[in-house]
């Protein structure tokens, strides 16, 4: 058993990480040797990505995680700090959307943004991405405000400052942690999220980087460009894993509070 | 992902009248966005896709109330059928295999021992990548073209090589997700437990079954709930990686919900199967619940 340990858990590793290096290596190789062909070509054949995809995968992500965080903070202060009529109507309604997976109602979305002028738009790609992560992101904000010391809260209203002055200047910084990990996880998945674009966005050039990349496996009918394709896993995957590295350890602890409380 | 609802700390004590109410008043103002974005693009939505699914609704045009025809024509649909039975299947194949393959990785991992963290980061990286990239990953990887496997398990092979493509997919992809919840759940039982067992000379395997086990069970109904829903909705594992093939034999429901919308114009009926796929994730959701809520029995 004190072998099995290291050998079975060393063996397990390499399976896991062998597809990663895998890809980055496979989109360096070239027929000669190493080097930037294949992104070249990732971002200059006809059915490839153009600069545009990249800023509208950033936009989206910009959005969904400013929109999330702004509204998550106000909410959970509510929720947290708060007694009003609904309260915990209306919470326990945020959380049934983890009840309902989206992939079932994204039909009636697209109906109802195209009402609303937003079909086919960035911003309501977004808006719908910000209402995915609002059930993880209430529950962290709003434990993460009612677990801030009353006094904190109580000496900033003595000294007269009003409830949205005490939540800028007392109540943030003290949340830090929360919002950090709501901010990561909104990145994650807006960031790598294809079924709702595939469903809400219909003009390529409105496309996002993933919708683009899947684009170039999926219009193609003659060969695939297998080592352009590995280029753009790549491209989308070196952000998630570098920022999931450095915040690994907020990841987890938000993971944790999210995950179980049965 | 579970939770239950306990009243948080709340600032209100024996306040005067006037305080409270505009308390109240501040309160309601701070959640308002909330409750804007859950009613405009959740509540809405909701009620939207089961008016939908009683009406025909082309993707341009004016819609009609046909219930319920929606429902009642879809039964022939021999596509639909066979995504039913295809997805029902591939959910019981992936939940065994998922499961056992993240209780092992957790088990493994579970104690802190010089390489542990290594592992644990090793194990999890896949899931901080996109499932869409990670579906183009494996293509590359699976291919015969560039891959290092020379095209074993093909993606366009046979309907046998694809479900097995899709599976590896999808263990390399959640194993690690998985494993962590368990792993939360496994720290959270105490170690005098365990050496309470050990002193009334139970074995490695009695341990596990009487104790590790029931001790776990919160824990193993959240993931379980989690690998059948996400396995009932798989979508990106098929449409990017076996384009539904060989034949239709890796189509699944999501797919035939998005086929029906987008080609063959018909959002009445893709509402329709989005409104019987919903009741049945509802429905394993409410039989999680009540795991976690009949704490009296093992």
């Amino acid at each position: 058993m004190k072998i099995l340990h290291p050998v079975t858990g060393g063996a397990l590793a390499v399976l896991f990480l062998f597809p990663l290096l895998w890809s980055g290596y496979a989109s360096l190789r070239t027929p000669d040797g190493f080097g930037l062909e294949n992104y070249a070509r990732l971002f200059t054949d006809d059915s490839g990505i153009r600069g545009y995809h990249v800023l509208n995968s950033l936009t989206v992500a910009a959005l969904t995680v400013g929109g999330t965080l702004l509204v998550a903070t106000l909410g959970g202060y509510a929720f947290g700090r708060f007694e009003f009529p609904g309260r915990d109507a209306l919470f326990l309604v945020t959380l049934a959307i983890l009840m309902v997976p989206y992939a079932t109602i994204l039909i009636a979305l697209y109906v109802l943004l195209g009402w609303i002028g937003l079909q086919d738009s960035l911003l309501g790609l977004s808006l719908v991405l910000i209402m995915f992560q609002l059930p993880f992101a209430i529950f962290m904000m709003r434990n993460s405000f009612a677990a801030v010391p009353r006094e904190l809260e109580e000496s900033a209203q003595v000294d007269g400052a009003s409830s949205l002055g005490v939540l800028l200047r007392v109540m943030l910084p003290a949340v830090r942690p929360g919002l950090v990990t709501v901010a990561l996880f909104a990145f994650l998945s807006s960031w790598s999220e294809f079924f709702a674009p595939l469903i809400l966005l219909n003009s390529t050039d409105r496309f996002t980087m993933t919708l683009a990349v899947v684009n170039m496996r999926t219009a193609t009918f003659g060969a695939i460009d297998y080592a352009a394709l590995e280029a753009g896993v790549t491209l989308m995957a070196v952000p998630c894993l570098l920022l999931f590295m450095v915040l690994q350890r907020s990841y987890v602890r938000g993971f944790m509070s999210g995950a179980l409380r049965g | 992902m579970t939770t239950t609802v306990s009243r948080p700390a709340v600032a209100v004590r024996a306040a005067p009248a006037g305080p409270r109410r505009r308390r109240a008043l501040t309160g309601l103002l701070y959640a308002a966005p909330t409750a804007f974005m859950v009613g405009a693009f959740f509540v809405v939505p909701l009620g939207l896709v089961a008016w939908m699914s009683l009406h025909r609704w082309p993707l341009l045009g004016v819609p009609s109330l046909n219930a319920p025809a929606n429902y009642t024509g879809s039964t022939g649909d021999t596509l639909l059928t066979d995504a039913a039975w295809f997805t029902a299947r591939y959910t019981v194949i992936i939940t065994v295999l998922l499961f056992t393959t993240a209780l092992g990785m957790a088990l493994l991992v579970q104690r802190k021992r010089p390489g542990t963290g290594l592992f644990r980061t090793a194990f999890f990286l896949p899931a901080a990548v996109g499932f869409a990239s990670a579906s183009l990953l494996f293509l590359g990887l699976l291919s015969a073209e560039i891959g290092p496997f020379g095209g074993v398990v093909s993606v366009s092979g046979s309907a046998t090589t694809a479900l097995g493509a899709a599976i590896l997919l999808v263990l390399w992809r959640f194993a690690g997700f998985n494993m962590l919840i368990l792993l939360t759940g496994l720290q959270a039982i105490p170690t005098e437990v365990y050496e309470a067992a050990k002193l009334d000379g139970a074995g490695r395997w009695q341990t596990f079954t009487h104790i590790t086990l029931p001790l776990l069970r919160a824990t193993i109904a959240l993931v379980l709930t989690l690998i059948v829903t996400g396995s009932l909705l798989a979508f990106d594992q098929f449409w990017i990686l076996t384009r539904g093939g060989p034949d239709n034999s890796t189509t699944s429901l999501v797919m035939v919900i998005y086929r029906k919308a987008f080609i063959e114009l018909d959002l009445g009926s893709a509402a329709a199967v989005s409104v019987v796929l919903l009741i049945v994730l509802v429905a394993v959701s409410l039989v999680q619940l009540a795991v976690l809520r009949d704490r009296s029995a093992p």
